[in-house]
């Protein structure tokens, strides 16, 4: 309890140290974190969360780098969480994002923080609501969250901010993928990045076409309020439409703070019953499988070749209380 | 699951030779520990101010250009300037025997030479870590 006081105390007063530990906390699941994020959660919704994802190599750090450039010129600070891929193997992490924001390790202004995606598999990980939190309770302006390098479908992000951004580089498929259901469908702005590159012309023009075929994603809302995702051309290193990209970031902002679709709040309220859902599901399927012999049960089951369907109806029916399911 | 083990390996100083210091970041992710790998031309502030970030429990710092008698005691100053203290401070390079003796003594615990299996590098961070979180010597 000390700790705890001690630890909040610090965050709320500017230490980066506190900060670091409290991730720390949320990331190994210290039994301090759920009473310490109970004491800061009254701070917790003054920053803009930023999502940035797209398949690996497309520059994600090195446009975090920029967007990090561009939102300090205009005095504000930044928090960055750059997930990268753990081992399914050995559960080892190599965290290689800082690589391209060296530079900014000295300001403060801003914050990194790599993060090794342990053992979930939608692009984030699972402590990153949590350390976003404690981000956004520390007092950052933003906060951008990096994924791991993804391919089609990993959409946790989507859950976890305000406005994602989808990065995509030339040399990386046809028209045909720019209208493929999944990833891109996520975005709210869309980044071609690498865009001194041949084949950036072409990228745009399929991805505006692509968006011009598609339905909004809340059909309700479609002709005044819904908003087509920009197309923005960028060249992180070239430093090149990093403060168009911010611009673009601003304006998904603004549309959602008018309200005009659905009221932020309710958005945002809606991303954090996702979250105690996730919570729970995790919970659950701990304490069923941790200690109560379920395991051994499943085994037996299987073993007089009954399908797998019949034996979850019979674990079902009994954690749940009701008798199984006759077909 | 559970707490694993962070690692910062950085190069400081002006040394471009970073074959070694890869190859450690390698081997301590096979090893099951999240490794955050800086890159090169480090400063002293700028490694304590990661591993300060990062909270990370360890840094293992490569160096091949012969400063490691200038850097090792100011990266060691730098940690202990922001409480980090407790920071398992390690690393290797092309370092004489002498200093070596001198750096450990001056409380870098422990160096690795040119040499030194890959696999006791990690077997020891990781029987030094479980030492101190046994004992619970690290501070908030």
């Amino acid at each position: 309890m000390q700790d705890l006081l001690e630890i909040v105390e610090r965050l709320f007063a500017g230490d980066r140290g506190a900060l670091a530990r409290l991730i720390s906390w949320a990331e190994n699941r210290d039994s301090r974190f759920p009473a310490a994020l109970g004491q800061i959660y009254p701070r917790v919704g003054r920053a803009w969360r930023i999502g940035i994802t797209g398949p690996p190599g497309a520059g994600k750090s090195s446009l975090t780098n920029g967007l990090v450039q561009a939102v300090r010129a205009r005095d504000e600070t930044i928090a960055v969480l750059a997930i990268d891929p753990s081992s399914p193997f050995t559960g080892g992490a190599l965290l290689g994002d800082r690589i391209r924001m060296e530079e900014r390790t000295q300001d403060k202004g801003v914050y990194i923080r790599s993060m090794a995606q342990r053992e979930s598999h939608g692009g984030l990980a699972r402590a990153s609501s949590d350390a976003c939190d404690v981000m956004d309770a520390f007092g950052f302006d933003r906060i951008v969250v990096e994924t791991v390098g993804v391919g089609q479908a990993e959409y946790d992000v989507m859950g976890a901010v305000d406005t994602v951004v989808v990065v995509l580089c030339p040399g990386a498929g046809d028209g045909i993928q720019a209208m493929k259901a999944g990833l891109l469908e996520v975005a709210d702005v869309l980044c071609v990045n690498k865009s001194d590159l041949d084949g950036a012309d072409r990228l745009i023009l399929d991805l505006e076409d692509a968006l011009r075929l598609r339905r909004p994603r809340d059909p309700a809302a479609a002709g005044a309020g819904a908003m087509t995702p920009p197309v923005v051309a960028t060249s992180a290193h070239e430093a090149e439409g990093l403060d168009d990209l911010l611009e673009a970031i601003d304006s998904h902002r603004r549309h959602l703070e008018r309200g005009e679709v659905e009221d932020l709040e309710k958005i945002r309220r809606g991303k954090r019953i996702a979250q105690v859902r996730r919570v729970v599901g995790e919970r659950l399927e701990e304490e069923l499988w941790s200690s109560s012999g379920h395991t051994a049960t499943v085994d037996s089951l299987l073993e007089k070749s009954i399908t797998p369907y019949d034996v979850a109806e019979e674990i079902l029916g009994s954690v749940l209380g009701v008798s199984p399911k006759t077909p | 699951m559970g707490r694993r083990i962070r690692v910062l390996v950085g190069k400081p100083g002006l040394d471009g030779h970073d074959r070694g210091a890869k190859t450690i970041a390698a081997v301590l992710r096979d090893h099951g520990m999240e490794v955050i790998y800086t890159g090169l031309h480090q400063t002293p502030e700028m490694i304590a101010e990661t591993a300060l970030q990062e909270d990370v429990d360890v840094v293992g710092l490569s160096i091949l250009s012969g400063a490691h008698m200038t850097l090792f005691p100011r990266v060691r100053a730098e940690l202990e300037k922001r409480g980090l203290g407790h920071v398992l401070l390690t690393g290797g390079g092309i370092i004489s025997k002498e200093d070596m003796q001198a750096l450990e003594e001056h409380g870098y615990v422990q160096l690795f030479g040119p040499g030194t299996a890959t696999d006791d590098i990690a077997d020891w961070i990781r029987e030094e870590m479980v030492k101190r979180w046994k004992n619970e010597e690290i501070p908030l």
